[in-house]
């Protein structure tokens, strides 16, 4: 053990929030040059701790130790000061201005004029420092995601950050990003940082981190060298229980095609060629996994098969009708179900009941109304019924959506479109934002959906996954399938490389 | 109809002039837009600028008390909608509306009671001509800027001033990452609120200054409303301008220069037929539906404009 304090010390630390308790005495020590990785479910205070730690909360007790020192961090001013620097998670970058501009903004140590090209050579000098690579005079909004965060790296060395909090910084990255990432992260560490790595992707703790801390429920589950543990371990600790094994697998029970898409091709919002020329099929009782990085036309397939999104070319059959061009409302009413990839902004309805969210698209229609006026006693009934069958918490479908967990939210759209018996159920993204027993939750539902012979379109950006429940898995890259392969052979580094649009050697 | 009632000197000098009210509101909007609150009440401080400056040029005979005093009401005007869509969240199209509907309740009654019907009198300090007598002799450009008003020249530099400003000056990103991404901003130590105050009472005294120049440059009186809806215009000059001082001030040109049109081609007939010159008149406001529509020179506004701003955590 070295003789000097760690660098961060954090004791007994509790916040509350109205009734909830968000933090119940959580300890976290992390000693200086290692990369620690801060584990949790959601909901666990892994955020909240680390904003106690950057001066956005104050917390009810506890103290905190900087090297020893006790200090009070009112604002995260007070945190960099104190040299510690944050890389948000939903990027704090302004996507008009140059990446040197997002690196001095607020700190620009100049006089009261900019001067351009003395900005960008200060930051080229930062990057040549550090090893990271990215124009400084180009416009972030034309970055990939992988060179924004590296921008918002840049940001936090540029303030002389000593301890960089990284949170959950692989969401929006390619799995070739990611172990980019991996590279710049070590080589901090060799530059003398420490680095706070908050995550919930095992895979992640191992390939990186020296130490961690596990989170459940406000306090601290479990402190651990990497080296010397295992991924169902740290799963237990976070989950405080065992995980169940994943369902066996049934094989595929087809009894027909259920969709076959041919030819399709979509602009994009933004007029861009965002589908070019799509050609799938989909059969009964199988699972037909969309892997891609998003953006790359996933979306406007799954609103074109809904009717949410105007193709410009090519026939959507199901059941031996073209709907390409149908609205929602009729391709719904034969048999297909559709979990959006933002169940706060297109799957629910935040301001209703979850009564109310189980019936929308249903409300026209007995039971749930007659001749235009609502059954208020049907609807509560089901309702009531629906959040029992669905596991919704808490179990009250008079409760307001919007005041639920993204877990339980997701749980109210899955009731709503599986509850039906659909033929084909397209879904986008299932478990985005979502900790480990929803994910696994969802995961059952679709499988279970899978066994009774329906048909479901799974487009996901999580590896995990696609691998984890599809039967044959296509890859999505600028509009195009690139690749359609079985399971089986699907490898996560095959994956990864289709994914970036290397095709060289896959399958056609 | 002849060249001269195209583009004579009179004409390119009605332009300036006419565009000047204009181009000072877009300059206002500009600056506080960029900051991420939408100013409706421009409208409503150019006009209470129009009524002050000429109340106090009235009793001090003092023409620079009478500026400040314009510029003064219209940053009080400004100062009230900062306070509802900054401090209090209020909903800003809203708020501005009612600021508008206060200046013009308030500067007819007020004018009302203080001048009655007879009107505010005739021998109000003024803010003066600026004869450049050295173009005197130059044909065309003396007539065309040779006795422009002071507060034109004065609008023209602080286009320029500001251009710089936003754009080249450390304050200038700090104020455009406001409007932007307030939150990425506060992250890194700008301060949000102090940064938005800034820019609203900015823009309410641009806009009184362009009411001053239209009572105490321009007609020398108050009339009520008098204002005619240049604030409004202003701000579809500057979507039309993509949120820029300059092009504020270049679709301001094309405004004013419609308006000095739809003057000089009073009367003026093509092969006979009489132009209907009422109709011309309406040309910039039809420019104006298709320049907030997206038709003409598609333009982006800032990311954050008008969303009210909540400073995380404090808890």
């Amino acid at each position: 053990m070295s003789a000097s304090p760690p660098i961060v010390e954090m004791r007994g630390v509790v916040k509350r929030f109205g009734d909830l308790v968000a933090l119940d005495g959580a300890d976290l020590v992390v000693q200086e040059r290692e990369i620690h990785a801060l584990i949790g479910e959601n909901g666990a205070g892994k955020s909240t701790l680390m904003n106690v730690l950057y001066g956005l909360y104050r917390p009810d007790a506890g103290t905190i130790r900087l090297r020893g020192q006790e200090v009070r961090l009112r604002s995260p001013r007070d945190a960099i000061a104190s040299g510690i620097g944050m890389i948000h998670q939903h990027f704090m970058l302004i996507p008009p201005l140059t990446v040197a501009e997002n690196v001095v903004l607020g700190d620009e140590r100049s006089g009261p004029m900019l001067g351009e090209r003395r900005l960008a050579a200060r930051v080229r000098e930062l990057e040549d420092r550090f090893h990271i690579s990215v124009d400084p005079e180009t416009k972030v909004e034309d970055l990939p995601l992988g060179l924004q965060q590296r921008v918002e790296i840049l940001k936090v060395l540029y303030r002389g950050s000593e301890l960089l909090i990284f949170d959950e910084p692989t969401a929006v990255l390619t799995p070739q990003e990611v172990d980019e990432l991996f590279v710049i992260v070590r080589q901090l560490r060799d530059e003398g940082k420490t680095v706070i790595f908050i995550t919930h992707k095992l895979r992640e703790v191992f390939a990186v981190t020296d130490r961690i801390t596990v989170l459940r429920d406000g306090r601290n589950a479990g402190n651990l060298l990497t080296k010397a543990t295992n991924a169902s371990e740290i799963a237990r600790l976070m989950v405080g229980r065992d995980l169940k094994p994943p369902a066996a697998r049934t094989p595929v029970q087809s009894s027909g095609t259920a969709l076959e898409i041919r030819g399709l091709q979509a602009k994009s919002d933004r007029g861009a060629e965002a589908l070019k020329g799509i050609d799938l099929t989909v059969n009964a009782g199988e699972i037909l996994g969309i892997a891609g990085v998003s953006g790359n036309g996933q979306s406007e397939l799954a609103e074109c098969i809904l009717g949410l999104h105007e193709p410009t070319a090519g026939t959507i059959l199901i059941g031996g009708a073209d709907i390409a061009h149908d609205d929602p409302k009729r391709t719904r009413e034969r048999g297909v179900a559709y979990v959006p990839e933002d169940r706060r902004a297109e799957g629910l309805v935040l301001a209703f009941t979850v009564a109310d969210n189980f019936i929308l698209g249903k409300q026209d229609h007995a039971p749930f109304s007659h001749r235009g006026v609502l059954d208020s006693d049907v609807i509560s009934a089901n309702g009531d019924r629906l959040a029992k069958e669905f596991d919704v918490r808490p179990p009250n479908a008079r409760a307001i959506v919007g005041n639920l967990s993204g877990g339980n939210q997701q749980k109210v759209v899955l009731g709503r479109e599986l509850s039906e018996q659909p033929k084909l159920i397209v879904v986008n993204q299932p478990t985005r934002g979502l900790d480990i027993g929803s994910t696994e939750y969802v995961w059952e539902r679709l499988l279970e959906q899978r066994a009774r012979g329906c048909a479901v379109l799974l487009v996901s950006s999580e590896l995990d996954e696609i691998r984890a429940l599809s039967d044959r898995i296509a890859v999505m890259f600028e509009g195009r399938l690139v690749a359609t392969l079985p399971a089986a052979e699907a490898t996560e580094e095959r994956l990864g490389l289709l994914m970036a649009g290397h095709t060289e050697g896959a399958p056609a | 109809m002849t060249w001269e009632m195209l583009v004579g000197a009179s004409v390119l000098a009605a332009t300036l002039r006419l565009a000047t009210p204009i181009a000072l509101a877009a300059l206002g909007g500009t600056m506080s837009e960029r900051s991420g609150v939408v100013n409706i009440a421009l409208e409503g401080s150019m006009l209470v600028g129009c009524f002050f400056g000429v109340v106090v040029a009235d009793r001090s005979h003092n023409i620079w008390l009478a500026l400040a005093a314009a510029l003064l009401a219209g940053l009080l005007l400004a100062a009230l909608h900062a306070y509802a869509s900054i401090t209090l969240r209020a909903d800003q199209i809203v708020s501005g509306m009612a600021l508008n509907i206060l200046a013009l309740g308030l500067t007819t009654y007020l004018d009302y009671e203080m001048y009655g019907t007879t009107g505010t009198p005739s021998d109000l300090v003024a803010v003066p001509d600026l004869h450049l007598t050295f173009l005197n002799g130059i044909p065309y450009v003396g007539t065309a800027i040779g006795d422009q008003n002071w507060i034109v020249w004065v609008g023209l530099l602080l286009v320029a001033a500001l251009q710089v400003f936003l754009f080249r000056t450390v304050l200038g990103l700090r104020w455009r990452a406001v409007g932007e991404h307030p939150r990425a901003a506060e992250t890194v130590g700008v301060n949000v609120r102090r940064m938005r105050y800034a820019a609203v009472l900015a823009s309410g005294a641009l806009a009184a200054l362009g009411g001053a120049y239209l009572s105490l440059g321009v007609a020398h009186s108050f009339t009520d409303g008098m204002t005619g809806g240049r604030g409004f215009i202003g701000l579809a000059a500057m979507i039309f301008g993509r949120w820029t001082p300059v092009g504020a001030l270049g679709a301001s040109l094309i405004f004013g220069y419609g308006n000095a049109l739809s003057t000089s081609l009073q009367g003026a007939t093509v092969g006979g037929v009489r132009l209907p010159v009422q109709l011309l008149g309406t040309l910039p406001y039809i420019l104006t539906i298709l320049a907030v529509a997206g038709f003409v020179g598609r333009s982006r506004a800032p990311a954050a404009d008008g969303l009210p701003y909540e400073t995380e955590g404090h808890a």
